[in-house]
Order: C-alpha cells, then sequence, then structure tokens
C-alpha cells in the first residue's frame, strides 16, 4: 500500500471512521454452491428506500469503499437503481457476483457508472468442476462470457477461486484462465461455518497436504494467504488484529450489522437504530476494539505467532473472539513447514493487510 | 478568467475524512487527498458557480490571502487537477453528473 492511502487508513483509524463497508444487499442466490454459509431464503431484505437511507448515513459517517455483494447481486430488480444512487454519492464501489446473469448490457452499465472492481467467482477451469460446485450446469460458460464482457470494456475484474477439497488441485488453471482473460485472480482457502452456527460444511476446508501443497508452490509464493506475514515485535502485539469494527463493518440485506462478514456479532440494527449509534456506541463494537494481539491468552504465546494470519471473526465462531482460530493455526503451521523445505521462497506481508480495498 | 467554472470529475469516488477529501478514480485507482483548502474548493466545485465566487465566497472569507494571489494559485490548482481527470472546466456553467451534495460532511 502506498504512504498516502496508508495515512488514510490511520486517519480513518484515529478517528473511528467506517471507511470499508460491505453490504450484501441479498442472500438469495442462483447458485448452490456447495461450501456457502448464507441461507438462501428472503427473510425480509431491506427495501430500495431503506437500502438508499442506509446509503445516505454510510456517506455521511464517512465511507468510501463500499463492497455491494450477496447472495447475487443482480437478482435484485432494483441492483442498477442502487448502483446509481451510491455512485451518485460518490461510493467507490466494487462489486461481488458470480456474474451468471451478467450480459453485455450489464456490463455496460457497470462500467458506465464508474464502478471500481468487479470480482467473480470461479472455481475451477473445469466445467465439471466448478458446474458441480455451484450446482448450476452451465454457470462456468456463462460466467467466463461474462467476464470477458466485463473486462472488455475496460473493467477491472479479478477472479476470486476459493479454494477447498473439490477444487484444490484446480487453482494453477483457474490462474491461467484469468490470465487468458486479461483478468487478476485472487486464491483463498477460506470457509467458514453457516451463518446459523452449522460448521458441516467446514469439512470442505482443503487438507493438510492439499494446503501445503499450495504453500509451496513457487508460482504463488508471496501472494494472498500464502504470504509470511511480517514478524512480531512489541508493535505489533500492540497492534489490531484486523480492521473489522475499527475501520469497517459488514451489513446484511436485513440490516444487522456485523464486524466482518467473517464476523457474525450481531452488532446492532439499521431498521431500529441509525447506523453512526451503532457504529460508535454499540457495546459489541466497542468490545471488538478492546482486542489487542499482547491480550490473546493462546495466541500472543505461540511460538507460531510470527507466520498467523488469525482472524478474530472465524475465533468467534469458534467460540471465542480471543481465542484462536484453528483453521489459521492449521496454516500457520503448515505456512511454517514449507519455510523449512528446501528451496522455500520467503515472502512477507504487512499485517494487518489494508489498502485501496481489492 | 471571470467566466470560468468548475465541476468534479465523474468517474471518481471522494469522501471528506477528517477534514481531506480523498479522491479515487475508478479508472485507474489513482488516489489524491486534498488538504482543507482542496476539499473546500472541491466541495464548491458544483459546475454551476463561477470560480471567481468560489475564491471571494469560501477560499477569501476562510483563509487570509489576498484575492488577487487567491483566484491565481486556485486556477493553478484547478488546472493541476484537470490535467489528472479530478477537476473539469469549462468557460459556460456545466451540468455536474454525481450528485452535488454527495461530496460528503465533515467526519468526526
Amino acid at each position: 500500500m502506498g504512504d498516502l492511502m496508508q495515512r488514510v487508513w490511520d486517519r480513518a483509524l484515529e478517528r473511528r471512521v467506517p471507511l470499508a463497508v460491505q453490504f450484501d444487499l441479498t442472500y438469495r442466490c442462483n447458485e448452490r454452491c456447495v461450501h456457502c454459509y448464507l441461507d438462501h431464503d428472503d427473510h425480509g431484505e431491506v427495501t430500495t428506500a431503506e437500502v438508499k437511507d442506509i446509503l445516505d448515513q454510510l456517506s455521511a459517517a464517512g465511507t468510501l469503499f463500499l463492497t455491494l455483494s450477496g447472495g447475487e447481486l443482480l437478482l435484485r430488480k432494483d441492483f442498477f437503481e442502487l448502483l446509481t444512487y451510491a455512485r451518485a454519492r460518490r461510493f467507490d464501489v466494487k462489486l461481488k457476483t458470480n456474474a451468471i446473469l451478467m450480459g453485455e448490457r450489464e456490463a455496460l452499465r457497470i462500467r458506465d457508472l464508474g464502478v471500481r472492481q468487479v470480482q467473480v467467482s470461479i472455481y475451477s477451469h473445469r466445467a465439471e468442476v466448478h458446474d458441480a460446485i455451484t450446482k448450476v450446469p452451465g454457470s462456468l460458460a456463462r460466467s467466463v462470457a461474462a467476464i470477458r464482457f466485463l473486462a472488455g470494456h475496460g473493467l477491472h475484474v479479478v477472479i476470486a477461486n476459493v479454494l477447498m477439497k473439490p477444487n484444490a488441485s484446480d487453482y494453477p488453471g483457474v490462474r491461467a484462465l484469468a490470465a487468458s482473460l486479461g483478468v487478476e485472480c485472487s486464491i483463498d482457502p477460506t470457509i467458514t461455518p453457516k451463518m446459523d452456527g452449522d460448521t458441516s460444511i467446514v469439512s470442505l476446508r482443503m487438507d493438510a497436504p492439499q494446503l501445503l501443497q499450495v504453500f509451496t508452490d513457487p508460482s504463488v509464493a508471496g501472494e494472498g494467504f500464502c504470504a509470511t506475514p511480517a514478524a512480531i515485535d512489541t508493535e505489533t502485539l500492540d497492534s489490531l488484529p484486523c480492521s473489522a469494527g475499527h475501520t469497517a463493518c459488514y451489513i446484511s440485506p436485513y440490516g444487522d450489522i456485523y464486524p466482518c462478514v467473517q464476523f457474525p456479532l450481531p452488532s446492532g440494527n439499521l431498521r431500529r437504530q441509525r447506523f453512526e449509534e451503532i457504529w460508535y456506541d454499540s457495546p459489541q463494537l466497542q468490545e471488538v476494539r478492546t482486542i489487542r494481539m499482547r491480550d490473546l491468552p493462546t495466541c500472543s504465546s505461540c511460538s507460531l505467532v510470527m507466520n498467523c494470519t488469525r482472524c478474530p471473526g472465524l475465533a468467534y465462531m469458534e467460540g471465542n473472539m480471543r481465542g484462536p482460530s484453528s483453521a489459521d493455526c492449521d496454516k500457520s503451521m503448515l505456512r511454517a513447514s514449507a519455510a523449512q523445505e528446501p528451496g522455500a521462497a520467503h515472502h512477507h506481508a504487512a499485517v494487518p493487510s489494508q489498502g485501496v480495498p481489492s | 478568467m471571470s467566466d470560468l467554472f468548475i465541476a468534479r470529475g465523474e468517474r471518481l469516488a471522494a469522501r471528506k475524512v477528517a477534514g481531506e477529501m480523498v479522491i479515487l478514480s475508478a479508472d485507474d485507482s489513482s488516489l489524491f487527498v486534498l488538504n482543507a483548502v482542496g476539499a473546500s474548493i472541491w466541495e464548491a466545485a458544483d459546475g454551476g458557480t463561477p470560480l471567481e465566487t468560489i475564491v471571494d465566497d469560501i477560499i477569501c472569507r476562510q483563509y487570509e490571502i489576498d484575492r488577487d494571489t487567491a483566484l491565481r494559485d486556485t486556477i493553478e490548482f484547478v488546472k493541476a487537477l484537470e490535467a489528472q481527470g479530478v477537476m473539469r472546466t469549462s468557460n459556460g456553467a456545466m451540468v455536474e453528473g454525481g450528485d452535488a451534495s454527495s461530496s460528503g460532511e465533515e467526519v468526526r
């Protein structure tokens, strides 16, 4: 991250500005991904007027980075009305979509509205694998066609490649697909429990040999979760675990506010309270803000702390926001093992990772 | 230069954070941060207010600076932003694509 952007984040942190917000406009979806943590039934999602009011409140609170996601965004009939509204309020907008409803007309509208980035989920370059994960025959072909439209009209497209057991070996193919489409690709092995606490899908997480294979792959060394975090020092121990609840938060389609999409700690509801009341005064967010690395009873003294990318949200889902998150423990151990292998490349990433949200 | 008008660029995100205007380009992610004076000019750049009026009503009134210097510096500042696609200038009034009220409110 550049110095100027770091300064923006630092000032936002000093003033407790919610600089980045992810707002899921719907949990309804036209795919049924095997690893999805959402309940796709509509339990009364926010109306057009409510979304606009929330966007006004976010604008007033200082939110610049707005990620609109779902569910599948394009299932909302008012999607373009809301996107137009958000851009008129000069949010920096990023969209997360499976894009299978995205045609050339939609791609052009998104480009014309000044969206800075569109993230499209692709699980495999092989249709039989991708479509088996989404449970929608033909979904890979449709998503790839949409990426061609989006990229062809000059949009910044990032393929999000979530890795799990069924597709663990396909990321090189997805990266090659991204290269052929002229777009970026990010890989992520995070599989979270369902929002209702059901942990059955956690069994889809890559196993140790699969993770180790990724960590020792020179083609992805230093990228994303494969990067070794910066060494922990005194300053780091006094630092914040991540931006959740400090400069960022998540809003559900029902108006619930959480510290992060991966940190489902109910902190208030926008149908009952104003955003600023929740953001500044919620006891839950205030509790999250007290967490410092030094205070973590297990993690602060762990020998692997230097290799760790602990997520407080995943720890919360395991029962204690100050405890370890076992998935990150596993990754830390394997990352350390990979670093011991002959010829292993060492790449370091700054933590917490913040910048122009990418 | 009495008929110069200024308007904010269209494919930009912007928010006032802690007194500074943070501006981000949708096209190339370029980042611009304007100080308090620059933020005032950005907020006033509605396309319909002459630049001289902005200088008189905002710059000279809020900051201790003589009018000629303020006008010269503001034009230089605006032209620099125009070269970066952050602002537009015209010898006639313009219609802004974005909402003029959308540049953000002061964040505590």
